[in-house]
């Protein structure tokens, strides 16, 4: 690791100066970061940490979407009351990142800005149609990825919170690569009034999508059936050392199916 | 393993590990916990290349770096005239001609040779400095075309590793009756083949390798503290062959370390540079090595391309096997890399098998990736894959079924001669198999089969019965068959005037639990409490000698040696005793700590002999020396024949490729056992090391560019808790038949044992699919292919 210059803001305005003002990076739990800079392969000058902000933190009801402060740790969302009875499926994807302490030391804010490609919690972003809110505006989930480890936000611009509106049904599974125990292939699919969502993680060459065909298939029927035989496009998947396109392309319908089985148990 | 009660010094009772508390509280001390007034630190400058040669090195920005001490290069240590890296072990080809042994310089000369072929270290103040000033060392290359596959690595035209290595080839040896064998195969009913891999593995001890060298200018003397399994053998090596050294001079301390499975056995260039360089910079120097430099400098292991073929009557009796290996040695000879592929693998070919004839050919291959040596099993493995995969083939296209193919072959008279040198003084291969076979209800199998396939998942049972040799080595016989080191072991027992007792062994416990076993081996001959028996390893300047611990040597041979000790120190002990209670030496009897003259209540406890040698007041002085103390050399009389069967129960996901490994049952003969609960962790680590091979870990290099893909464990799959199932392990005793406790070792045999049951295993399960063949480590997207009939893609 190089040597930094450490800032701990209070608020998100003072973060948002310090950002603008170091052009350093932001921390939030740094369950990425840190391996990074251990490895030599980050080297900011300037890190701006946001664990002392307090106002990112906490999980609240607002009608029906739960809105989850940006500063708030994986722990915390699979262990909240709040979000285990309005959309348990979240819950349970909190509760399977990383291991204990990488959930009791990661955030969502941190994971979201990061958007590594294997991550759970685009996901579940993409999956429910959630909405970005940062310091400067609200981004809804559609536009905030933009590629593998890209997103829609701006050089000083913060997360400060995600709304996630409660679905009706909702489930993800994840077939974890056996290595790194990241996603191989994460698919949360969801079903409310508005239509189906299939998010898939892991597998996109660009990172989270939608996916698509299996959306349609499932809009006019949320049924484990309707999406067996569909071959999704591996145009766009990811092969690598763990798995090839054709075999992921093959997992994400298999996963799809399994997903729907559980959102409707 | 439930072992009745006995006293908790007995042999045979599963004694709490005394080692435990130190580990438990964080009080072990490991060579990175050594700090010395005025340490300063090394960082090696690795090559990001797999072939290139060095047109420059330009040292002057890193040694102008801050806390730089010294930049040393390949220059350096050739001008001071240092030895290449020695290997241990000389192997003779087919002609009779000697391997080809290109010299293993510590650092580079002029060329390099795999990722992580050490160009330079770096010397600073601080380890940050010297990392920092590492990257301002500027190296010119031009890059090579590199080779890491073996296979491809023999082909003409193929990118030479070495110039003293004609076509990469170290060796083609072979061993057994070539002509004996082409006999039994023209008269064969029928033929198996298989062609098959064992996949190459990266170590991974949880203690990274370190070493730290001491020069004291005031004697001349150095100091090293290395992550070692056998230190004597690391002060000869180094001393002899590499830095010219008096062996007197050198102390080398391999204090608590974690973790070996063969990994830490070897010389390494970081541990001789050190040594080296302390006396250049007048400081101690220290080098940890991180994760990433483990997985690129630590030897790997396994790395096999064969082809086998086995002869059978219509009986499926076996008749011979034939066995063509491709091994690769990796870009240099490692300590032991040459016997790894040869004499610790085409000499188990025989396995548990009346097989009457047997030849095995192997073609070692330098190759541009890391050393590959003696890794849990170190060859065996490799036979017993080999050996098993292809019994079950053979079974199932003779239609015969697992077990029942194996005990038509089953060797059942003893001594056994092998047609591959071995002589097997004694097994029950029979027994272990039944009793596998109970404690996996293998008579419940259908009807778990039955209930999984409604459940859409296929559930397969598979065998392994497994032989390995241990407790190396008679050292004229591995003399004869061109080892350069002894294979005997040293113990003293030092009896103290209180009657408590230290113990010195030349053996090395790196997790064995060794100050447990060995306690109770002692405390139990004398009669006194465990908790009166420290046992002492690792330590030149206080063992006599050592040889050290692999290859499941230690209870054998260093156990043995202790015993021997102790037979010294029992027929002292008489005739001190004879001396005090006034009676004749042949009428003293030494029996649950008490010397008694025979027929009579007059006796002596241990304790008071042992005080009387120290206070030789009443003492026979004009005929025996004071003290108790004595030191005993053992040479073992043959190798230990550890043997077993494992059998894996697995059920295979069809739709994603997954296996789940739901029943693993392992029955081993280890001999006498001292501890049941330490043999039972040591098989647990082997099996899930072993399941580790068959389901998960692979080291990949990149075939073009020889990059190693796998280097963190970010695509290196280990195998963790959640991946294995709750082990059921029992033993079946047939004692040792030449050594004193009748022990046979334990510390490889599940690593040898599972790799084939689980594959097995798998097969079995996706046989009504059409499914006959599957390579290491099974991953889902592997597996899938074969279900759905299409070619491996994945590395």
């Amino acid at each position: 690791m190089y040597a930094f210059e450490f800032h701990r803001p209070k608020s998100v305005s003072e973060a948002a100066a310090l950002l603008a003002k170091s052009k350093g990076k932001l921390i939030a739990g740094g369950q990425s970061l840190v391996g990074a800079m251990k490895l030599r392969l980050a080297s900011p000058e300037n890190l701006v940490d946001l664990g002392g902000v307090a106002e990112l933190r906490g999980i609240k009801r607002e009608g029906n979407a739960i809105v989850i402060g940006a500063g708030t740790r994986h722990a915390e969302v699979a262990a909240s009351k709040d979000v285990q009875s309005s959309i348990p499926a979240l819950a349970a994807l909190a509760g399977g990142i990383g291991d204990r302490q990488v959930r009791n030391m990661g955030t969502i804010g941190g994971s979201l800005a990061n958007n590594d490609p294997a991550a759970d919690y685009p996901a579940a972003v993409l999956g429910l149609g959630a909405t970005i809110r940062t310091n400067k505006r609200t981004i809804a989930a559609d536009d905030f990825f933009k590629g593998m480890y890209e997103t829609a936000l701006a050089p000083d611009e913060l997360i400060t919170a995600v709304s996630f509106p409660a679905p009706k049904k909702a489930a993800y599974i994840k077939f974890r690569n056996p290595a790194s125990r990241f996603a191989l292939v994460g698919v949360f699919v969801s079903q409310d009034a508005s239509g189906v969502r299939v998010a898939v993680t892991g597998a996109g060459s660009a990172g989270v999508f939608r996916a698509t065909a299996l959306e349609q298939a499932l809009a006019k029927n949320f049924s484990p059936d309707a999406v067996k035989g569909i071959k999704v496009d591996t145009a766009k998947l990811n092969t690598d050392l763990h798995a090839t396109a054709e075999y992921r392309a093959h997992l994400i319908t298999v996963l799809a199916g399994r997903a729907v089985a559980k959102a409707s148990s | 393993m439930n072992a009745p009660e006995k006293a908790q010094s007995a042999i045979g009772a599963s004694v709490r590990r005394k080692e435990d508390y130190r580990f438990l509280t964080g009080g072990g001390k490991y060579t990175d916990d050594v700090t010395l007034p005025g340490q300063s630190y090394a960082y090696f400058v690795r090559s990001p290349h797999a072939h290139a040669k060095i047109l420059k090195i330009n040292k002057s920005a890193a040694l102008k770096a801050p806390g730089v001490i010294a930049v040393y290069t390949g220059d350096d240590t050739a001008a001071d005239k240092m030895g290449g890296l020695p290997c241990g072990w000389l192997i003779k080809d087919v002609k009779g001609e000697p391997m080809k042994e290109p010299p293993h310089p510590p650092l580079a000369q002029g060329k390099v040779r795999h990722v992580g072929d050490q160009v330079a270290v770096i010397i600073a103040e601080t380890y940050n400095q010297a990392k920092d000033a590492a990257e301002l060392l500027e190296v010119d290359y031009d890059v090579l075309p590199a080779v890491v596959d073996a296979v491809e690595a023999l082909k003409p035209g193929a990118p030479q590793v070495h110039d003293g290595a004609p076509n990469n080839r170290c060796y083609l040896w072979s061993l057994g009756d070539k002509a004996a064998t082409d006999a039994a195969f023209a008269k064969a009913h029928h033929v198996t083949k298989i062609d098959i891999t064992n996949n190459r593995l990266i170590p991974n001890a949880i203690e990274p390798r370190a070493a730290l060298a001491h020069y004291n200018r005031a004697d001349e003397s150095y100091t090293l503290y290395v992550a070692n399994q056998n230190p004597h053998v690391e002060r000869l090596l180094m001393t002899a062959f590499v830095l010219g050294l008096p062996e007197h001079k050198v102390r080398v301390i391999a204090p608590d370390v974690g973790g070996g499975f063969g990994s830490k056995i070897f010389l390494y260039a970081e541990d001789v540079i050190v040594t080296w360089a302390s006396k250049k910079v007048n400081r101690p120097v220290k080098w940890t090595a991180d994760r990433s430099e483990a997985f690129l400098s630590d030897a790997h292991g396994r790395d096999h391309h064969t082809h086998a073929e086995l002869a059978m009557d219509k009986d499926g009796k076996f008749l011979g096997l034939r066995v063509k290996t491709i091994a690769n040695l990796g870009a240099y000879l490692s300590t032991f890399g040459s016997s790894v592929p040869t004499y610790l693998y085409g000499t188990l070919l025989a396995g548990q098998y009346t097989t009457p004839a047997i030849y095995v050919e192997v073609d070692a291959a330098f190759t541009n990736t890391t050393p590959v040596d003696a890794y849990r099993g170190a060859g065996r493995p490799e036979a017993t894959y080999v050996l098993e995969r292809i019994v079950s083939q053979a079974a199932r296209e003779m239609n015969l079924d697992q077990a029942e193919i194996r005990r038509r072959n089953f060797i059942t008279a003893f001594p056994y001669q092998t047609p591959v040198a071995l002589m097997y003084d004694i097994g029950d291969y029979k027994s272990c198999l039944d009793k596998a076979q109970k404690l996996a209800d293998v008579a419940g199998f259908p009807a778990r089969r039955a209930e999984a396939e409604k459940r859409g998942k296929k559930r397969g049972l598979g065998y392994s019965t497994y032989i390995e040799a241990c407790g190396l080595a008679p050292s004229n016989i591995a003399g004869a068959l061109g080892a350069r080191a002894g294979l005997f072991e040293a113990g003293e027992i030092r009896v103290h005037p209180t009657g408590s007792v230290t113990v010195f062994t030349g053996s090395h416990s790196h997790g064995q639990g060794h100050e447990t076993t060995f306690a109770q081996v002692v405390a139990a001959r004398l009669g006194i409490p465990v908790e009166s028996v420290d046992v002492v390893h690792g330590d030149t300047g206080r063992m006599p000698f050592g040889m050290g611990t692999y290859g499941s040597r230690s209870i054998a041979v260093g156990g043995a040696a202790i015993m021997k000790a102790l037979d010294k120190i029992e027929a002292k002990g008489k005739k001190i005793a004879a001396h005090l209670l006034e009676a004749a030496e042949s009428d003293i009897e030494f029996k649950d700590g008490k010397f008694t003259v025979a027929g009579t209540d007059k006796s002596v406890p241990f304790g008071g002999v042992a005080f009387s040698a120290y206070v030789p007041h009443n003492y026979p002085l004009d005929k025996l020396e004071p003290g108790l103390n004595e030191t005993a050399f053992y040479d073992p009389g043959n190798f230990t024949y550890p043997a077993g069967t494992h059998i894996a129960e697995v059920e295979v996901d069809p739709e994603t490729g997954v296996v789940q490994i739901v029943n693993f049952s392992a029955v081993d003969d280890f001999g006498n056992i001292i501890n049941p609960m330490i043999v039972e962790g040591q098989v647990h680590g082997g099996l899930a090391q072993g399941i580790g091979q068959a389901m998960l870990e692979n080291c990949v290099y990149d075939q073009e560019t020889g990059q190693l893909l796998t280097g963190s464990y970010m695509d290196y799959a280990m195998p963790r808790a959640a991946d294995l199932p709750s082990f059921k392990v029992d033993t079946h005793v047939t004692p040792c038949t030449h050594n004193p406790l009748g022990v046979k070792g334990c510390g490889e045999a599940g690593a040898i044992g599972s790799p084939p049951a689980v594959v097995n295993a798998v097969i079995d399960a996706l046989a009504p699919l059409g499914v006959k063949h599957l390579e290491m480590p099974l991953t889902p997207e592997r597996v899938w292919r074969a279900i759905q009939g299409k070619p491996t893609k994945v590395a």
